[in-house]
C-alpha cells in the first residue's frame, strides 16, 4: 500500500465517483439475459389470456413436433415435481387464508398471465413460436377485478378457500371514541391509491446452468434476493442449499418487483434438473406487465379528529388491500408495513389503523418501491390538506402545530414506534426558504383573484418513514418469516488490498462504492483499494439482501464494524512488531503508532504482510487478515423531510405541469451525497410518476389493459421537472455511522406533495376530490364538474378567466 | 436464409440470418455485442439504441437484414483506443446513471442529439431524449450530463480548430 493511500481517511461524506460505472458506460456488462452457457436452451411460458377459468384440458404434442423444440411441458406434467408451493413468507396473522401456489396452474387460472405451460427449445423464438401449438381448453369463469365487490364473495377467486378475504389486521391505541366523539372537526376521505407496475428497466430474467450429475446448480437471476431466493428454492423443489449457489449478476433496477420468488425461476431449475442441460428465461416487457407483480392498489377510508386550533386528536386508517390471484413473498406485509406510518410525524391522542386483506382475479401486488409507506404517507399527507382547508388555515401552519418538535426526541408514537430523532422544523425552514413560499402564495393569489387560464397550487408533504428493515425481533413480532440481519466480512490481501464480502447487493444503487468508502476509512486506506464482492452466494455466504431502505442502515454499519474488528485483530500484531502494548497504539490515516512517538509506525499493509508471513507473531495470536460482523439493528431509522410542489394547471385542458419541486430530506449522515442525491432524483421520479403519469387498468374482464409501455405511462425527460434537492442532517442514534437509509424516502413524500398541488391550483374552481393519477383528462373532467357545481350555486359568475 | 454484412463497431461481420431476425437480437445472440440492451417489445425504452450509419435507431426496430451494408456503433464501439468518449465520461461524473440497463441507449442517443444540437439547451436535452426510459435518476443528472459532455466537445473543438 502507498504512502498517499494511506492518507486518506475523510472519505465518508464526500462525492467520490462511482465505481461501478466504468462497465455500466462501456457495455461491458453481465446481465442475466448476457449469460450463455454451451449447450444453452430457452424457456417461454405459455400465460392464460383470460383473468379466471378453468382448465380442462391441455395438450402440448403439437408444440413438441415444431423445429428445434426438446421439451413441453403442461402444469400437469410438472405436478410432482414441487416439493412445495411458492412461498408466501409474511403470514400477518394466524388465521390468514393463503391458498397454494404452483408454478404452473393445473387446474385453474387465476388471472391473466398466469403460467399454465412451458416449453424448452433451442433458441428464444423457437420456444416462443412453439407457445402457439400448445393447446388449452378453458372453461370461463367470472372474474372480480374491485375488491368491495370480491368481499361480497359472489365470485371466488379460490372456490375451496369459500372467502376472497385473505386477512383483517389491525392496530388500536388511545381512546378513539373520546377523541372522535366530541371533536369540533372531523374529516373523512376516501383515497384509491392506484395499482402501479414497477417496471425496472430490465426485465427479469433467469439462467440455471446445472451439473446434473452431481446435483448441483447454479443459478443467475435478475433478483434483488440471492440468499432468501436460494432458500426458498430448496423449499419450492427439493433441491438441497448446499447444492444451490445463487448469483445475482449485474441487475438493472429492482423496485421491489425483484424482491420474489417467481415462478419462472424455480421452473428453470427443474427444467434444468429434467434436462441435464442450462436453462434460460427472458421475459419480454409485455409479459412481465402480467407475470411479474404490481405495487401499491389499496382503498384508503380515512378519518381524522381535530380541535378547532387544528391540534389532531386522532387518526382512523381503515384500508383494503388487493392481493391479487395469490400471496406472493411479501404480499400481506406490503399494507401492514403501513400500519405504523399512518401517523407519521404528528401526535394525537388516538389512532386506529386496520387492513382487511382480498382477493381479485388480477396480478398479485407485492413490494414496489417504499411498500405500504408511500400508501400511508399519501393518504395522512392528503388529509392534512383536507384538514387545513376545513379550518381554513394555512396547511404548513397546520403541521408545525402537530408535529414532533425536535426537543421531543426521541418520541414514543402512537402507531408503536419510537422515533430516534428528526429535526422537522430545520427541514421545513430550509425548504420554505428554497421554494420561496410566500411569494409563490402571492402569485397564486394574484392568478386567482385575475382569473388566469393558468391557475397555480402548492403541495406540501412533511413525511416520515421507517426504513432500515429492521431489527428481527420486530420483524418476528410482525410474524414476518425472518430476521432483520446484515453480515460483512472484511478481508485484507498479503499486498494490502482490501476484499470486503457484503449480503446485500446492490441493483443501482451504488453499494461497492459506499461501502468501500465506509471501510476505507475505518482502514485508513484509498477506497480505490477496496473491492466489494456481492450477489453470489458462494462468495457472501450470508445475507438478507436488498429491500426496505436496509443496506446502508444494516449492511453498512455490519462492514463499518467488521473494518473496525479487522483494525482491533491488527493492531495486537502491530503492536508485538513494535515491541510496545497494544493500549499504548494509536491507529491514524492507515498507520499504528505508538502515542508519544510517532515515529515508531507500522501501516496496515506492513503489518498485513507481516500477520500473513506469520514469522513472528504474539504467542497463540491466529494469523487471520478477516474480521466478519452480523449486524442487527434495535430500531428502525426514520429519515423525514418536507417537500414542497408547485404546479401550474391549464384550466382549459386539465394538463398540470410542475413549475418548482423543492425537497430537503434528512436522511441522516450521509457517506456519499451524489449517490444519496441520485436516490432522491429517482424516488421523486417514481412518486410524481404516480401522481401525474401512472396506472395500471383492468376491465371488468379481468384484462390489463395497461399491458405495455405504450399504455402504461411511465415518464420520460421531458415530463420531470428540474428538482430542486437540499439535505439536513440529523444523525441517527441507533447505528454508529448516524445513517438512515435513503432508497424509499423520495417515492414515499413526492405523491401527496403533487397531489395537494394539484388540488390546491384548483379547489376554488370547485374540485374537491381527484383521484390518481392527475391526468389532464381528469383534471380537466374534475373541472367541469366544479363548474357545473358553482354554476348551480352562483350562475352568474363567469368562467375561469383568460390568459 | 438472406445473407447480410455489416460492419458494427469497426468489423466488419458476414452472416447468414433470419429475414424476422431484429437488429438488437442479431448484435446481442449472433456477435455477442451484449452491451446493447433490450428492456421493451414495443420500442418505447430506447435501451437497445445504437448509431445506424450516424443516426440513432432503436435497434429493436430494424431487422437485421435492413442493417445490410450499414455501420452500426454500439456503446461498446464508442471509446477510441480505450479513451471515453465525453458522453461516457460527463455520464459518469454527474451520476447520470443508477442500474446503468438504459445507459447504452441513453448515451448512444445523446451522441446523435449532440451530433445534431451540439448546444442545446436543457429542455432541447429533455426533449431530445424522449425516447429513451430511465427508471432510476429522474433524468436531472442525465440531463447535467449531456450539458457536461456537449460543453465539453464544444471546448475540444474549439482547441483543434484554434
Amino acid at each position: 500500500m502507498t504512502d498517499t493511500a494511506a492518507t486518506r481517511t475523510n472519505q465518508i461524506g464526500t462525492a467520490l465517483p462511482r465505481k461501478e460505472d466504468a462497465k455500466l458506460v462501456t457495455g461491458q456488462t453481465t446481465w442475466t439475459d448476457n449469460i450463455q452457457f454451451p449447450g444453452m436452451l430457452y424457456m417461454s411460458v405459455l400465460r392464460s389470456p383470460m383473468a379466471h377459468a378453468r382448465i380442462t384440458g391441455v395438450d402440448v404434442s403439437a408444440a413438441l413436433e415444431q423445429p428445434g423444440v426438446l421439451a413441453a411441458f403442461s402444469g400437469a406434467d410438472l405436478a410432482d415435481e414441487w416439493a412445495g408451493p411458492l412461498p408466501c413468507a409474511w403470514p400477518v396473522t394466524p388465521d390468514m387464508v393463503h391458498p397454494d401456489h404452483w408454478p404452473l396452474a393445473t387446474d385453474e387460472v387465476r388471472y391473466a398471465g398466469d403460467g399454465v405451460a412451458v416449453v424448452v427449445a433451442r433458441d428464444r423464438f423457437a420456444a416462443s413460436d412453439a407457445l402457439e401449438h400448445i393447446m388449452v381448453d378453458y372453461e370461463p369463469l367470472e372474474a372480480v377485478v374491485d375488491m368491495e365487490k370480491a368481499l361480497e364473495d359472489q365470485v371466488l377467486v379460490h372456490g375451496d378457500k369459500g372467502t376472497n378475504k385473505s386477512f383483517f389486521w389491525q392496530l388500536e391505541n388511545g381512546d378513539l371514541d373520546t377523541a372522535f366523539n366530541d371533536a369540533p372537526v372531523v374529516v373523512k376521505r376516501r383515497f384509491i391509491n392506484q395499482r402501479l407496475i414497477p417496471t425496472a428497466i430490465e426485465p427479469r430474467a433467469v439462467v440455471v446452468a446445472p451439473i446434473a450429475a452431481a446435483g448441483e446448480y447454479t443459478m443467475y437471476s435478475a433478483t434483488q434476493i440471492p440468499h432468501i431466493l436460494r432458500l426458498m428454492l430448496t423449499l419450492t423443489t427439493g433441491v438441497p442449499e448446499s447444492k444451490l449457489r445463487v448469483v445475482a449478476p449485474d441487475v438493472g433496477g429492482g423496485f421491489g418487483s425483484k424482491l420474489n420468488v417467481y415462478a419462472e425461476e424455480v421452473l428453470a431449475l427443474v427444467l434444468a434438473k429434467k434436462l441435464s442441460r442450462p436453462i434460460k428465461w427472458t421475459e419480454t416487457r409485455s409479459e412481465g406487465y402480467l407475470a411479474t407483480i404490481h405495487g401499491r392498489d389499496q382503498i384508503q377510508d380515512m378519518e381524522i379528529a381535530a380541535d378547532a386550533d387544528g391540534r389532531i386528536r386522532a387518526i382512523r386508517a381503515n384500508l383494503y388491500a388487493d392481493m391479487g390471484a395469490y400471496l406472493q413473498l411479501v404480499t400481506p406485509g406490503i399494507p401492514v408495513l403501513g400500519a405504523f406510518m399512518y401517523n407519521g410525524i404528528y401526535k394525537m391522542d388516538a389512532y386506529s389503523f386496520n387492513c382487511t386483506g382480498v382477493f381479485t382475479t388480477k396480478t398479485p401486488t407485492d413490494a414496489y418501491r417504499g411498500a405500504g409507506r408511500p400508501e400511508a404517507t399519501y393518504a395522512l399527507e392528503r388529509m392534512i390538506d383536507e384538514l387545513a382547508v376545513e379550518l381554513d388555515m394555512d396547511p404548513m401552519e397546520l403541521r408545525r402545530r402537530n408535529w414532533i418538535k425536535h426537543e421531543e426526541f426521541p418520541y414514543d408514537t402512537i402507531s408503536g414506534l419510537t422515533y430516534d430523532s428528526g429535526n422537522y422544523e430545520a427541514a421545513t425552514a430550509k425548504a420554505m426558504k428554497l421554494f420561496d413560499y410566500d411569494g409563490l402564495r402571492a402569485e397564486q393569489q394574484r392568478r386567482r383573484a385575475a382569473g388566469d387560464r393558468m391557475q397555480l397550487g402548492l403541495g406540501i408533504s412533511t413525511y416520515t418513514e421507517m426504513c432500515g428493515l429492521a431489527p428481527s425481533r420486530v420483524l418476528g413480532s410482525l410474524d414476518y418469516g425472518a430476521g432483520g440481519w446484515e453480515q460483512a466480512t472484511v478481508r485484507m490481501m498479503p499486498s494490502g488490498t482490501v476484499e470486503v464480502v457484503v449480503g446485500t447487493s446492490p441493483h443501482g444503487q451504488g453499494h461497492e462504492t459506499t461501502f468501500s468508502q465506509i471501510a476505507a476509512d475505518a482502514l485508513g486506506m484509498d477506497y480505490k483499494d477496496i473491492e466489494v464482492l456481492h450477489g453470489d452466494t458462494k462468495v457472501s455466504a450470508q445475507g438478507l439482501d436488498t429491500y426496505g431502505s436496509r443496506s446502508l442502515a444494516v449492511g453498512g454499519i455490519a462492514v463499518h464494524k467488521a473494518a473496525e474488528r479487522l483494525v482491533d485483530k491488527l493492531k495486537v500484531a502491530a503492536a508485538h512488531m513494535l515491541e510496545a502494548s497494544a493500549d499504548d497504539l494509536e491507529f491514524v490515516d492507515g498507520n499504528f503508532r505508538v502515542q508519544g512517538s510517532p515515529e515508531a509506525s507500522k501501516s496496515i499493509g506492513d503489518v498485513a504482510l507481516g500477520v500473513f508471513a506469520s514469522h513472528d507473531l504474539p504467542d497463540g495470536y491466529e494469523p487471520t487478515l478477516s474480521a466478519e460482523v452480523t449486524f442487527d439493528p434495535e430500531n428502525f431509522s426514520f429519515p423525514h423531510g418536507t417537500h414542497l410542489c408547485a404546479v401550474e394547471v391549464d384550466t382549459e385542458t386539465g394538463m398540470p405541469h410542475i413549475l418548482k419541486y423543492v425537497c430537503v430530506d434528512d436522511v441522516g449522515n450521509v457517506i456519499n451525497p451524489q449517490v444519496v442525491g441520485g436516490q432522491v432524483h429517482g424516488g421523486l421520479a417514481q412518486g410524481i410518476a404516480q401522481a401525474l403519469f401512472e396506472e395500471a387498468v383492468y376491465d371488468a374482464e379481468g384484462n390489463l389493459t395497461t399491458g405495455s409501455l405504450v399504455d402504461y405511462y411511465v415518464p420520460g425527460a421531458p415530463d420531470l421537472p428540474d428538482f430542486i434537492t437540499e439535505r439536513t442532517e440529523t444523525p441517527a442514534t441507533s447505528n454508529p455511522l448516524g445513517v438512515k437509509g435513503v432508497g424509499e424516502a423520495g417515492t414515499i413524500a413526492s405523491t401527496p406533495a403533487v397531489v395537494n398541488a394539484v388540488l390546491d391550483a384548483i379547489r376554488h374552481l370547485g374540485v374537491s376530490e381527484l383521484d390518481m393519477p392527475c391526468s389532464p383528462e381528469r383534471v380537466w373532467r374534475a373541472l367541469q364538474e366544479g363548474s357545473a357545481s358553482r354554476d348551480q350555486i352562483a350562475p352568474e359568475r363567469a368562467e375561469g378567466g383568460q390568459q | 436464409m438472406p445473407r447480410i454484412s455489416v460492419t458494427v463497431d469497426g468489423v466488419t461481420y458476414e452472416d447468414d440470418v433470419e429475414p424476422r431476425l431484429l437488429l438488437v437480437y442479431y448484435l446481442r445472440d449472433t456477435l455477442g455485442l451484449t452491451g446493447t440492451n433490450v428492456g421493451c417489445d414495443t420500442s418505447n425504452c430506447g435501451a437497445c439504441t445504437v448509431l445506424f450509419d450516424g443516426r440513432s435507431v432503436k435497434s429493436c426496430t430494424v431487422l437485421a437484414v435492413q442493417a445490410d451494408g450499414a455501420t452500426i456503433m454500439t456503446i461498446q464501439g464508442l471509446a477510441t483506443n480505450g479513451e471515453w468518449h465525453p458522453l461516457q465520461k460527463a455520464f459518469h461524473s454527474e451520476h447520470g446513471l443508477q442500474c446503468g440497463y438504459c445507459t447504452p441507449g441513453m448515451i448512444m442517443s445523446s451522441v446523435d442529439l449532440l451530433e445534431q444540437n451540439p448546444d442545446p439547451t436543457d429542455d432541447e436535452i429533455r426533449h431530445g431524449l424522449e425516447g429513451n426510459l430511465c427508471r432510476c435518476t429522474g433524468y436531472k443528472n442525465i440531463v447535467s450530463a449531456v450539458r457536461t459532455a456537449a460543453s465539453e466537445m464544444q471546448s475540444s473543438q474549439q482547441e483543434v480548430t484554434s
